[in-house]
């Protein structure tokens, strides 16, 4: 049993979280994917969660907005604290937490509508009643896409080249003004232009936003975050993802506390 | 490329390697069957067509003959030009073209039994003819009184198809009102809302529905669905025979096609869609009406479109009940017939191969195969076109 | 704080929340309703008929059978001799004659002649009949409604689907008639129509799938195919009629084969309407069975291809056997779409009343759609009782082979 890696490193800002997991435990019916996560986000910084393919990455990421829940065989255990409570309780709204926690996924999705469209629907049905060309506008410049797209907002989103459209995707999500972005493997289907660019687009959001990126690329991680989390497959048998070691980015890529951590960061395995 | 290869290894030994082709009778003959297969849809088609055509060119502007069952009152030469009528039968007009055996004749005056008239006309021969003989009428159907007029008696020389092409559009529109609401209504629960085990319950109940014959539907719309709109709402609001309860079934009929196909639209749109717009905070009603519908709307559209075709084609359910007689009247609850039912019950009963009535089947049924032929053409370009692209 | 964050505008109050969601849940609850409706439907379908093929009738006989027994033996029972001479003495001189025309009465078997005495000369009428429910609960009313409008006849509980249903020919008395003619006619003509479109439409299927290049001519071939297979069902019948009864009508009728029925020789015969069948299902059996093989897997073929097998080898040897279950399963959904189909068969001339069986592929015919078509259109009450009848002997058998379609698929599709 591992005591909780974060214990020495002092909150960046007031001893508030950005979000915390407390014992997390998530199942795909009797098979435990993720044990005894205790992670706590720091707000407006970019946490990696990094680690070898199957120990849960995705699975921990997709718990902290509720989107393990659409997947009928899955049981989450333990709490996610976020806004000062846990968001797994019964009087818990996942509608509003979905809102206020929002998510880019893997391969970029946009909407078969307009550009427009796009990062309008978002903030439309969630209330929205200022101006939206304004709002628009604001978003794409934050994502870095405004100076592309402006003259041709019309357009289907789908006639984008892959990273301006996961550009679109993030322009879309903080449309909606969350807290929070989670971001699952974002830069995996793109090419290594688009994914610097991707990168630069997340520092500058890190300004404003918390950031939290599963990322398969060590150098990524390395490039971008500012906490890094490993996540690695439990040594009991039954082969559940854990948190292995937690810490500050640098810290962790120079000089690891634990030999798995190294050996994963180092490439002898993973 | 001549070699000499021997080795150990090799069973096969090669003298000369020839790759050149080798004729293959046996392969070319069942392609060539297989091509005949293939290339018969053709001729069904082109029989279709030539069939309808062919018949509907004989029907218009060609000149036909209907019986008045007016008779001769007596025996006439080959030339008299004033002769007696009997009193049976249709009215006799004046100036007027009739036939008689094979004389044409052209009718002057008319003053009560009494008719003068030019024989031999239209180049025919004058002859004798014996008493009992009945008068034919001319009759000329034309295109412009077929899509404008308002009545349909090919008998008494009406061709107007109005009143068939009416009731073919309020019973079908009448079973569109019902099928998609209710369809996609379907649709909608089942692939976003019901778990697996829901579905594979429902969605082949749903086929049952759609393997009932449609007599059995016709039976069922005679026998329960009219009482029912008469108790609900009146015997003398609601006739016996009725086009709401013709439509109402019909509508049933076309449901469960409506749903299943529609339901395929919206499975085949991609589930990171979905993720997408969930993860903004989207409700599931939300995520459902406003993203996936939409992006599976060319699917759905041709569901639609493809369902209204059915219904103008349907035929049992009209002829059971919804009336046995040309109407025009945009009441529902009347009887009327429509151009489907006009065609089961004209061929129905005994006929001969040369009446007016006989010909007129192929006119409604070139209108027919023409109307569906054209929504399900249309079904084809609206998918082609609007087809979403999600990757 | 970044100003993004603190606009005001965006700020959703708790009441909005609840709003979306309970519209959501009232849409949902909507959609439910919808569902249920399909298959409230169903089931009110299913009662109507069954309701309708089962209930009390009050019968009137012509001559009780009661008085034709001999010596005590019932009518049922008497021999064959015993009844000859029943018919003989009961009716009349020119019914005799025709029937003696017809075949000799002295010749014929025993339930033959049973039959001909219930039709003619007992000659039972239903004076009026009720639906199960009714049957059930107004027992006493019913009874009491007999006794004042029709004194003569008797309270006689009917299941009007029952095995002598199915035996019997068709009578115009609805209380006696049966589906036999009609279900050997819709085997007939199903037998026709299978054996022709079959063969051609798995053929074509393999064509299309198998061996067609890209080009116009295959192109027009498929989207003629699709738009066939929507064209509406009676103006296959149109085609039917003005080709196989008309055009063909010398080879339809038997003529040419010398075969012809003697009582009326014309096209409308069961061969004009097995074909015109055929024609009808073909674009079905041709679209299923070629969703069947595109569903086998390319390296299937490459497999043979790759062994320098010809490419009918291949089909012949490894796409065929693979698709087979698919083919089997679409050419059952044909089957069962050409049992239901009604309109083309009567445009063809399905006969509205025969009571000899058919005895050949040029006799005349009627199918049990048909049947139940004429029998629905009759005033007379009873008939609706006998087509609820017939409507579920024919629901049942489509229950039947449907059944069979999804087992084999399920059976089949296991395999990989």
């Amino acid at each position: 049993m591992q005591t909780n890696p974060q214990s020495e490193l002092a909150p960046a800002q007031n001893g508030k979280y950005a979000i915390q997991t407390n014992n997390l435990a998530i199942y795909y019916g009797d098979f435990r994917a993720v044990k005894e996560v205790n992670l706590n986000i720091e707000p407006r910084r970019i946490t990696a969660i990094i680690g070898p393919s199957g120990c849960g990455k995705t699975t921990v990421l997709r718990a902290f907005n509720r989107m393990n829940e659409l997947i009928p065989s899955v049981r989450t255990e333990g709490e996610v604290i976020f806004g000062g409570r846990n968001i797994y309780e019964r009087e818990v709204d996942p509608v509003e937490v979905r809102r206020r926690i929002g998510m880019v996924f893997q391969k970029p999705n946009p909407f078969p509508k307009s550009i427009f469209e796009n990062i309008a629907w978002g903030a439309r049905i969630n209330g929205f009643k200022g101006n939206m060309n304004q709002l628009v506008e604001d978003t794409l410049k934050s994502a870095a896409l405004w100076d592309e797209v402006n003259d041709k907002l019309e357009q289907s989103g789908l006639s984008l080249s892959g990273g301006q459209q996961q550009r679109l995707c993030i322009a879309r999500a903080i449309a909606v003004k969350p807290d929070i972005i989670l971001m699952d493997e974002p830069c995996s289907a793109l090419d290594p232009i688009a994914t610097l660019r991707i990168e630069e687009l997340m520092r500058d959001l890190a300004k404003e936003y918390t950031i939290i990126i599963v990322t398969h690329n060590m150098q990524q991680a390395a490039r971008v975050s500012d906490y890094t989390a490993f996540f690695s497959l439990s040594e009991d048998g039954k082969r559940s993802g854990m948190l292995m070691e937690y810490g500050d980015t640098k810290t962790m890529f120079t000089n690891p506390k634990q030999k798995l951590t190294e050996d994963y960061i180092t490439g002898r395995f993973g | 490329m001549t070699n000499q290869t021997q080795s150990s290894e090799n069973t096969f030994s090669f003298r000369q390697i020839d790759l050149r082709r080798r004729g293959r009778t046996r392969e070319t003959i069942i392609q060539g069957f297989l091509f005949l297969c293939g290339f018969l849809s053709i001729f069904v088609t082109f029989g279709i067509i030539y069939e309808l055509g062919k018949e509907s060119l004989l029907f218009f502007g060609n000149q036909q003959w209907s019986s008045t069952n007016k008779p001769l009152a007596a025996a006439i030469d080959d030339q008299q030009t004033a002769f007696e009528i009997g009193t049976q039968g249709t009215a006799i007009q004046e100036e007027a073209v009739y036939r008689i055996e094979n004389e044409v004749i052209f009718v002057e005056t008319v003053a009560g039994t009494q008719v003068t008239a030019q024989r031999g006309y239209q180049e025919s021969l004058a002859a004798a003819h014996r008493e009992g003989l009945t008068l034919e009428t001319e009759l000329r159907p034309g295109l412009q009184e077929f899509f404008t007029g308002t009545e349909w008696a090919p008998q008494n020389g009406k061709f107007g198809i109005l009143p068939l092409l009416n009731a073919t559009l309020i019973v079908s529109g009448i079973a569109i009102l019902v099928a998609v609401p209710l369809g996609l209504a379907t649709a909608i629960y089942l692939s976003e809302y019901a778990s697996n085990r829901a579905r594979n319950v429902l969605k082949p109940l749903l086929e049952i529905l759609a393997g009932v014959p449609t007599v059995v539907y016709g039976f069922f719309a005679l026998t329960f669905m009219t009482p029912l709109l008469r108790s609900m709402l009146g015997n003398d609001v609601v006739n016996i025979y009725n086009m709401a309860s013709a439509g109402i079934v019909i509508g049933i009929l076309i449901l469960p096609f409506v749903s299943t196909v529609s339901e395929d639209a919206l499975s085949a749109v991609p589930r990171s869609l979905r993720e997408a717009a969930l993860s903004l905070g989207a409700t599931k009603f939300e995520t459902a009406v406003r993203v996936v519908v939409p992006a599976a709307f060319s699917g759905i559209a041709a569901a639609v479109i493809l369902a209204a075709s059915r219904a103008i084609g349907e035929t049992m359910i009209v002829a059971i009940a919804s009336g046995a007689g040309p109407n025009f009247t945009f009441n529902p609850f009347q009887a009327a017939e429509t151009m489907t039912g006009h065609i089961v019950r004209i061929s129905g009963g005994d006929m001969s191969y040369n009446s007016i009535d006989y010909n007129s089947i192929f006119a409604v049924g070139l209108m027919l195969f023409i109307m569906t032929l054209a929504l399900n053409i249309f079904s084809q370009r609206i998918v082609r076109r609007f087809r979403e692209i999600y990757e | 704080m970044s100003t993004l964050r603190k606009r005001r505008e965006f700020i959703e109050s708790e009441q909005q929340l609840a709003a979306r969601h309970t519209k959501g849940k009232i849409w949902l609850a909507a959609f439910q309703i919808a569902l249920l409706v399909g298959v409230l439907v169903l089931v009110v379908l299913l009662l109507t008929i069954i309701n309708t093929s089962f209930g009390y009738s009050a019968v009137e006989n012509e001559v009780d059978p009661e008085n034709l027994a001999v010596n005590g033996v019932p009518l049922e029972e008497l021999p064959q001799e015993a009844l000859v001479e029943i018919l003989t003495q009961n009716i009349s001189a020119g019914l005799f004659a025709r029937f003696e025309s017809e075949q000799p009465v002295a010749e014929r078997p025993a339930e033959e002649l049973y039959d001909l005495i219930q039709e003619h000369v007992i000659s039972p009428q239903v004076k009026e009949s009720w639906n199960l429910v009714d049957s059930l609960t107004r027992r006493g009313e019913i009874l009491a409604v007999i006794e004042t409008k029709y004194p003569e006849a008797e309270l006689k509980f009917f299941s009007w689907v029952n095995w002598d249903f199915v035996r019997s020919q068709q009578s115009s008395h609805p209380e006696i008639a049966g589906i036999r003619t009609a279900i050997l006619g819709s085997v007939w003509t199903i037998a026709i129509a299978i054996f022709f479109s079959l063969p051609v439409g798995i053929a074509a299927a393999i064509y299309l799938q198998e061996y067609a290049p890209d080009n116009f001519i295959n192109r027009v071939i498929q989207t003629n195919i699709n738009n066939l297979a929507g064209v509406p069902s009676i103006i296959y019948g149109i085609l039917g009629l003005a080709i196989f009864v008309r055009a063909f009508g010398f080879f339809t009728s038997g003529i040419a084969f010398g075969a012809a029925d003697p009582s009326t020789a014309n096209g409308r015969t069961i061969v004009s309407a097995g074909l015109t069948l055929g024609i009808l299902v073909l674009p079905l059996v041709i679209i299923n069975a070629q969703e069947a093989i595109k569903a086998v897997p390319n390296s299937l073929r490459e497999a043979g291809f790759g062994l320098g097998a010809t490419r009918w080898q291949t089909v012949w040897s490894h796409v065929l056997p693979n698709a087979l279950p698919g083919v089997l399963t679409g050419s059952i959904l044909a089957v069962s779409r050409a049992i239901g189909e009604t309109a083309p068969l009567i445009v063809i001339g399905a006969s509205t009343f025969i009571q000899v069986d058919p005895g050949g592929p040029f006799s005349k015919f009627t199918t049990l759609p048909a049947q139940i078509y004429q029998w629905t259109v009759r005033p007379q009450g009873a008939f609706h009782n006998i087509a609820a009848a017939a409507s579920l002997v024919l629901l049942v058998l489509l229950l039947a082979l449907n059944a069979t379609a999804i087992l084999l698929r399920n059976r089949y599709s296991r395999r990989y």
